[in-house]
């Protein structure tokens, strides 16, 4: 079990009692492991994987179907699910929750569902440079089918986002307004509430990619007043398979179904049928129920340990971690400062590739993401392919960057010395 | 074993046919989207002999290193013999195990090398396995 009051644990630096409910950091392989990875996916606390286990162990069963008992309970659970997560973001009603199995399919719902719908030529779509491809690919394929325009909010070379020819961006033309709220790749966290106010001051919708957010701090759809956020379940100590959609419920209700299948009918006849309402009209076929189910434990444990202190550690971490990299010889570290953006450090060492910076790491225990990072257009922004990125989540300790550290000074001896 | 044994770090750093060529025969480039690494190939060939050959490029010392132990191997052989060469010869070129992200670097190289010579536009190695 995880340990059970934690309130305010973080604040105390206690990292080792939050470690001992991840069994993953307590393996004993030739090296301990260095986790810098969870902005590409989360570690999950042993009490996501036992509530996960109690479904297929105890009640294991279809949901909505079922005149029984362990069905009646599944359900039970899977629509608490629902509404403890619609908690966790403040949205005003459990149905404004939507299941789908990751950010990605999030996304894909509104800009096939509300985007075929809503978007024909002259009509244009507003993103941003440091998108994810998950959310910009949607708004490609969408501006290719109905002849949107696709248009971009830049970024500066501190990277962030250049906000003075907003005006002329952002007209009477913009339909929708796709924004990531905290950068995968420079972890720059943006101005969302304020360009939300603006887009909505142009009749645009809004939609939010909260993948990096919704796992490192308080995220509140009403505060924001955002049209959808999208978040996925694996990065923020839940299961992979399981991803939200939160819209707001007038949009839901016009949008058509995005998935034809079970679970989502009113009624069917052999040409036509009626649908379900909201959330069910747009969870097709048996959802990932044990995933579910595994989220809201991930979303009770993030608020027992809470998010805030997981921020403030996080903001330690990064703070550390600029000190100690900016100290190494032909290191370009991307993107703005800590107390400006959460959870990771993006760089580059001189003459060394990222792969093999990634691979000496390696060998030291130590396991970051090296690529494109799923965002070529905000790579090709700086001028580069790839870069090495280390991100941090509530269980990251201190000594672990100075491992870090090290694993790049030893990359640099072994590699940069001869090279024609 | 380490991925980044001397033999390797010695090919990436003081590469073996390592340039371009004035007239080639054969001459391919491509990149692995994927880490942007990028090799072209030049190949001089004779009555089916490769006589001559370089390559360029940049990218991680998997990439690179594999591309170098690769023109070693084959320079003098027939061009019909690079058709017969396979992922595996090439991670026995390396001596290391690779994993599923570095194995595109390591296959980078053979892969330039048929597309040029073969029009063979897969990653060596990379076929639909049968699932009996």
């Amino acid at each position: 079990m995880c340990a059970q009051p934690m309130n305010d644990l973080l604040n105390t630096c206690d990292v080792e009692t939050i470690r001992n409910d991840f069994s993953i950091l307590k393996q004993e392989n030739d090296l301990p492991l260095i986790y810098l990875d969870s902005a590409a996916t989360s570690q999950t606390p042993d009490c996501v994987i036992e509530a996960m286990e109690a479904y297929y162990r105890t009640y294991n069963s279809n949901i909505h179907r079922g005149i029984y008992r362990i069905s009646e309970e599944a359900t039970a659970k899977y629509e608490e699910a629902r509404q403890r997560i619609g908690r966790f973001i403040n949205a005003r009603r459990s149905s404004q929750i939507i299941f789908t199995r990751n950010t990605t399919e999030s996304i894909n719902l509104v800009a096939y569902s509300w985007g075929s719908e809503n978007l024909r030529e002259g009509d244009e779509i507003l993103v941003t440079v440091m998108e994810h491809h998950s959310n910009l690919l949607p708004w490609q394929l969408l501006s290719q089918r109905t002849g949107a325009k696709l248009r971009f909010i830049e970024i500066t070379d501190e990277g962030v986002l250049q906000l003075d020819n907003l005006e002329e961006l952002l007209t009477e033309r913009t339909k929708i307004v796709a924004m990531t709220h905290v950068s995968n790749v420079l972890g720059t966290i943006n101005p969302i509430q304020e360009l939300t106010a603006a887009a909505h001051a142009v009749g645009a919708k809004v939609l939010i990619d909260g993948a990096q957010s919704v796992p490192h701090f308080d995220v509140d759809v009403q505060e924001l007043d955002c049209d959808f956020l999208a978040f996925s379940g694996h990065k923020m100590c839940g299961p992979t398979g399981i991803g939200v959609l939160y819209g707001k419920s007038d949009l839901l209700e016009e949008m058509s179904p995005f998935l034809g299948g079970g679970s989502m009918i009113r009624a069917v006849q052999r040409e036509s049928s009626t649908y379900a309402d909201v959330p069910a009209k747009f969870e097709a076929g048996t959802p990932a129920i044990a995933e579910a189910i595994g989220l809201a434990a991930a979303v009770d444990y993030l608020d027992r340990v809470g998010l805030e202190a997981i921020f403030v550690h996080e903001q330690e971490l990064l703070e550390y971690a600029h000190q100690k990299l900016v100290e190494i010889e032909g290191i370009t570290i991307y993107g703005p400062k800590p107390r400006q953006k959460t959870g990771a450090i993006t760089f580059n060492l001189e003459g060394i590739h990222p792969h093999d910076l990634a691979g000496v790491l390696d060998t030291v225990g130590v396991a970051v993401r090296a690529g494109h990072h799923c965002a070529q257009p905000l790579m090709q922004k700086f001028g580069i392919i790839a870069t090495v990125r280390a991100s941090f989540y509530l269980y990251n300790k201190l000594e672990e960057i100075d491992t870090l550290h090290e694993g790049l000074l030893k990359a640099q001896r072994m590699l940069t010395r001869r090279r024609r | 074993m380490n991925i980044y044994e001397e033999d390797i770090l010695d090919h990436y750093e003081n590469p073996s046919n390592y340039g371009t060529l004035e007239c080639p025969d054969i001459s391919y480039e491509e990149d692995n989207p994927l880490c942007g690494d990028q090799i072209r190939m030049d190949l001089k060939v004779e009555d089916g002999i490769i006589t001559d050959l370089r390559f360029s490029g940049h990218g991680c010392t998997i990439s690179q290193a594999a591309a170098s132990m690769l023109t070693e191997e084959i320079k003098g052989r027939r061009l019909d013999d690079v058709k017969k060469l396979s992922k595996d010869d090439i991670l026995e070129m390396l001596g290391i195990p690779l994993g599923p992200v570095r194995l595109k670097c390591g296959l980078l190289a053979l892969k330039v090398l048929k597309a040029g010579a073969y029009g063979l536009k897969g990653w060596p190695g990379d076929d639909d396995e049968e699932t009996e």
